[in-house]
């Protein structure tokens, strides 16, 4: 295991590891004076104020208001906030040879997200502390995390809404750990290579395709995706069925095959596929997936009921297949372009192996369901390589 | 052993060798690699991010090209035009034209592949309004252009086969003994680990540097890697003075401050108001665009359903002048409660219509502010967006300066000139992205042997990216990252003045100095602070590179605003700032344009009457 030993360990003042009774308590508070200076230098980076820039004019004002964040340097902040209310992070910190929550007490500061909390507790208490980010708009799926049990995106999580004053913050329980709050997703990219691609029908004679919008309207929903593996995450199939994930595609690739078959110009049909490799059958339409999805794309009644239905026709509706046959519009089946298809759209069970974690294995696979989270309170699954150079 | 060099350092780092590099996976890497692999040759595609995360994902408004499916009188003689005026005639006019051309195909072929743009009623693409653009140009999909872009590309990557390196951050570009770019190392964020890659040609897709100023729309991938790289490379650097502030990004709460709101709010139908609930915008019309926009807010509200019998809304020109007329606002005490202007959007359309054109911008507004923008107005200002300036590129097949090496999108320059249009960039990544694959697979087919990358380049490079994890205490990178960005902010920002940017960059050398003695906690797994210390040296450069190009442009211009000249000089209307590593110096010269032949000189002529 060429795993780093976590720093953090060694400065026992900057956080408390809830598990470790050792750790003692009267550090896990020792924060409020030390951290001050340094976390001046941190809000100054993202809430500075200046004389130049375009809000000199109510410095003042913006400065009151957010508590008195502004920079060290110009805005002359005071050593400590005006505004005292502290909030507790419980943070999963670990890596796939075991972890435990962790204590952080920081000060709120007002309009705040999660994501920016965990940015505030890089730049201050825990350096390297592992996250992944990109937009903090909601629009990249990269910041997908479980925040007191819930999966959702934390920069989509504003802090004012959460209630009480600790939150916890786990990464996601289906796939397997790197560090912290950072999962080996390659899970998904695999899923991804699964499914033949669009194949467009001939365009008009003028070379373009013409489509009304009452036509695409459906698919622009599933094209929303922003690829944060909330719903995969949630899935009961893979979360607590880690076998199952050579067998099923979860939820982000039923939208995706649904995309697919339902576009108006694509020419392959992928029910066979999607019945006997891509596990749709697993699905027993629990709605979860659907409740996470923070594009709030209806992923099971637009996308997994109509698939369903659509398998169930092609294999016991001969009506509907007339229908098909007479309007000539017998898409190629998935299965045969997967045959002829180059060796990466290979199945699925070789590349997904390394991935795999098997608890049992990894014997004392910690804990990652976020504490106060009563329904889910089985060991994770902690362990395995990630094959982090996906093709795909 | 001592004769048999295969052993040597170098040798001990995972190496892949591969035709094509692409460094980047955003719209133009992936186009580019796209190109490459269809002509089946071995590509490789790294990024610092996932796959399918890159910074295109964020764009909003859309994807301009004359296709003329709302307007017909549109094509690429207007769309042309509408480019070089936007970038104040700076822009390399063959790059501009190629553009123009090229972009209608281009998107067609993204609808090809699977892209699902909005329509019009006759089933075509439609197109948007934005700033600049004369006609409504933009092809889009709501306010998720971008992220319809970046999925199509990313799946047709998937289906081409292409070999993706997700979560890799490269670190040098290695040269072989003839001086040619033979491949690049980095490392894996998940591990630590080194990874060494050889190959034939490299493209450059590594997108923006925003993340060196203190509000910014940018990721934190936008540290300018590709464009520092290049630079110590030996590539000439042009026009790195030129940065946008987008007029429009979030103002509160702080934590999202820099967040961008899409131009398409103004396209729509929204106006900018200050404090007194006056459209300023109104007199702030510059000389050049004095003909063409409304005077009245009558004639500007009816241009948006009639563009034929009214001249265009002043709240859509080009973002440089809507920037610099926010800052004066503001400046002027005219300004909203947290230091920006309103963006009143609610009292002129409809909530449905709202809710349908900018689907995300009224979620942004609501989950992150609390602010219903069907109801309220927006308060925004100025943010650090894109940077104009970057790696000269031949305009036909993107090669830089240095043979073996190419570059596109938002990493190359000429394009955009001083200034870049809204929608411009995001057809800017699929024209040259698809010219970079041309350029780069030509160059590697007409290259023969294995390539070598030099070992002591490599072994170099790796030592000074793990030189913070020595456990020695020093410098932590996130303060001296706070630093940095503050004083871009303070120094280099919007409004610049000479003794300013001389302060900037003696700042500059002392990051310099203080990068050497930086130090992170943790190790070598997906550590974030010792990431962010090997991105510091790129952020440093690419400042600096900003800093001397805007003391040497001693007028202002576009995205570059000198309050000691506060007028464009015709004189530096004729040239680029170019920059260069030579022998260990680093040169700042005036360069001349590229000449304009007779015929695209005459689309100018025929419009001033
Ligand atoms: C909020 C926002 C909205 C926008 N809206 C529009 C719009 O509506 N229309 C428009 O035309 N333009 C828009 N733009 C501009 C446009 O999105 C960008 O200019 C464009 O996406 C840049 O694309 P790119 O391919 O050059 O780079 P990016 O998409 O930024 O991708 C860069 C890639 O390089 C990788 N990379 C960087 N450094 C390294 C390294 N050291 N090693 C390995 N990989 C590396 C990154 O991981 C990433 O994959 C917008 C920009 C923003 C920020
Ligand atoms: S509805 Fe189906 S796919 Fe969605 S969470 Fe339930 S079982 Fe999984
Ligand atoms: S369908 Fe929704 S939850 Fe699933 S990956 Fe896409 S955006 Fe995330
Ligand atoms: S950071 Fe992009 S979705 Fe959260």
């Amino acid at each position: 295991m060429a795993g780093v030993p976590p720093k953090d360990s060694g400065k026992p003042e900057t956080g408390n590891v809830t598990d470790d009774p050792a750790a003692g308590d009267e550090e896990g508070m020792a924060l409020s004076e030390g951290v001050t200076e340094k976390e001046a230098v941190g809000e100054a980076e993202g809430e500075g104020m200046t004389e130049k820039e375009a809000t000199a004019q109510v410095k003042g004002v913006a400065g009151a208001e957010v508590g008195g964040v502004g920079s060290s340097e110009d805005a002359g902040a005071s050593e400590e906030p005006p505004e005292t209310e502290q909030v507790t992070m419980k943070v999963w910190r670990g890596d796939p040879s075991g972890g435990a929550f962790v204590d952080y007490v920081l000060p709120r500061v007002e309009g705040e997200v999660v994501l920016d909390v965990v940015h505030r507790l890089q730049a201050t208490q825990a350096h390297d502390l592992a996250a992944r980010w990109n937009c903090k708009a909601g629009k990249c799926g990269s910041c997908s995390a479980e925040i007191n049990g819930k999966p959702c995106l934390m920069c989509m999580t504003r802090m004012e809404e959460l209630p009480g004053d600790t939150v916890t913050v786990a990464p996601m329980k289906t796939f397997p750990i790197i560090r912290d709050l950072v999962t080996d997703v390659t899970f998904n990219f695999v899923m991804a290579r699964q499914i033949p691609a669009f194949r467009p029908k001939e365009p008009e004679p003028d070379g373009t395709y013409r489509m009304q919008q009452i036509d695409v309207n459906r698919i622009q929903e599933f094209h929303k995706c922003i690829e944060c593996f909330l719903c995969q995450d949630v899935c009961h199939v893979i979360r607590d069925h880690e076998v199952n994930k050579l067998y099923y595609a979860g939820p982000r690739f039923f939208v995706r095959a649904a995309v697919l078959e339902m576009h108006p110009l694509d020419t392959i049909d992928r029910r066979d596929l999607l019945k006997e490799h891509l596990g749709l059958g697993f699905c027993n339409i629990t709605k979860c997936c659907t409740e996470v999805c923070p594009e709030h794309i209806h992923i099971t009644d637009n996308a997994i009921i109509p698939l369903k239905e659509r398998v169930a026709d092609s294999a016991y509706d001969p009506v509907a297949w007339l229908g098909r046959k007479i309007r000539g519009r017998r898409k190629a089946r998935a299965l045969e372009v997967l045959e002829l298809a180059p060796a990466h759209a290979a199945p699925t069970s070789d590349d997904l192996r390394p991935a795999m974690a098997t608890q049992d294995e990894s014997g004392e696979s910690a804990s990652r369901d976020s504490a106060g989270a009563p329904d889910r309170s089985d060991g994770g699954n902690a362990g395995g390589e990630h094959g982090n150079n996906t093709g795909g | 052993m001592t004769t048999d060099n295969r052993h040597e350092p170098a040798a001990e780092y995972e190496t892949h060798l591969v035709d094509v590099l692409v460094i980047g996976a955003g719209g133009a890497g992936l186009r580019a690699a796209i190109e490459a692999k269809e002509r089946g040759l071995r590509t490789a595609v790294v990024c610092k991010s996932l796959f399918g995360k890159a910074h295109t994902v964020m764009a909003e408004g859309g994807i301009a090209a004359a296709m003329g499916n709302v307007y017909p009188e549109d094509n690429w003689q207007v769309h042309f035009r509408d480019t070089m005026r936007g970038g104040k005639m700076l822009n390399n006019w063959r790059m501009a034209q190629l553009h123009a051309q090229e972009a209608p195909d281009r998107i067609m072929e993204l609808e090809r592949w699977g892209a699902l743009f909005d329509r019009t009623p006759e089933g075509k693409i439609t197109q948007r309004d934005f700033g600049g653009h004369r006609y409504a140009r933009l092809a889009h999909v709501g306010d998720r252009t971008g992220l319809e872009l970046i999925r199509t590309l990313q799946y047709r990557a998937v289906d081409l086969g292409i070999d993706v390196f997700m979560e890799v951050k490269i670190l040098r570009l290695i040269s072989d003994s003839e001086g040619r770019i033979s491949g690049a190392v980095g490392y894996y964020r998940a591990t630590g680990e080194m990874v060494l890659f050889k190959a034939k040609a490299t493209v450059i897709a590594t997108g923006s540097i925003g993340k060196a100023w203190k509000f910014t729309s940018n990721s934190w991938e936008s540290t300018g890697d590709g464009h520092a790289m290049a630079f110590w490379a030996g590539a000439d650097m042009i026009d790195m003075e030129f940065v946008q502030f987008h007029p429009t990004g979030m103002v509160w709460p702080l934590s999202v401050r820099g967040l961008l709101v899409t131009e398409a709010v103004r396209g729509d139908g929204g106006a900018l108001r200050n404090s007194e609930g006056t459209r300023f915008m109104f007199n702030y019309v510059p000389e050049m665009f004095r003909a063409e926009t409304a005077e009245t807010e009558e004639e500007a509200d009816a241009w948006y359903e009639d563009h034929a019998n009214n001249r265009r809304t002043p709240d859509l020109l080009p973002r440089d002048e809507v920037a610099r007329a926010i800052n004066s606002e503001v400046k002027a005490g005219r300004g909203s409660p947290h230091g920006g202007v309103f963006l009143d959007i609610a009292s002129r359309r409809s909530p449905e219509f709202i809710k349908r054109r900018l689907p995300s911008m009224y979620t942004q507004f609501m989950e992150l502010a609390g602010v219903d923008i069907t109801k309220e107005p927006m308060e925004i200002g100025p943010t650090c967006h894109y940077v104009m300036g970057g790696i000269r590129v031949d305009a036909e097949t993107a090669a830089t300066t240095v043979p073996g090496l190419f570059a596109a999108g938002e990493a190359a320059a000429g394009l955009h000139g001083a200034n870049r249009l809204g929608g411009n960039s995001l057809s800017d990544l699929v024209v040259f992205g698809r010219r970079a694959g041309i350029g780069a697979s030509d160059f590697a087919e007409g290259r023969s042997g294995e390539p070598e990358p030099d070992k002591g380049q490599a072994a170099e490079a790796v030592g000074a990216a793990l030189a913070p994890l020595d456990g020695k205490p020093g410098e932590d990178p996130y303060a001296l990252h706070a630093e940095l960005q503050n004083s871009m902010h303070d120094l280099a920002g919007i409004i610049r003045t000479g003794s300013e940017l001389e302060q900037a960059l003696e700042r500059l050398d002392e990051f310099d100095e203080r990068l050497e003695r930086i130090a992170a906690d943790g190790g070598r797994q997906y550590n974030p602070a010792w990431n962010l210390a090997t991105d510091l040296p790129s952020m440093v450069t690419v400042a600096r590179l900003t800093a001397s190009g805007g003391l040497e442009r001693k007028e202002s211009r576009g995205g570059h605003t000198r309050d000691d000249f506060p007028t464009a000089d015709p004189e530096f209307g004729k040239v680029n700032v170019a920059q260069r590593r030579r022998n260990g110096r680093h040169e700042v010269v005036q360069e001349p344009l590229p000449q304009m032949p007779k015929e695209l000189q005459a689309l100018f002529e025929e419009d001033k009457h």
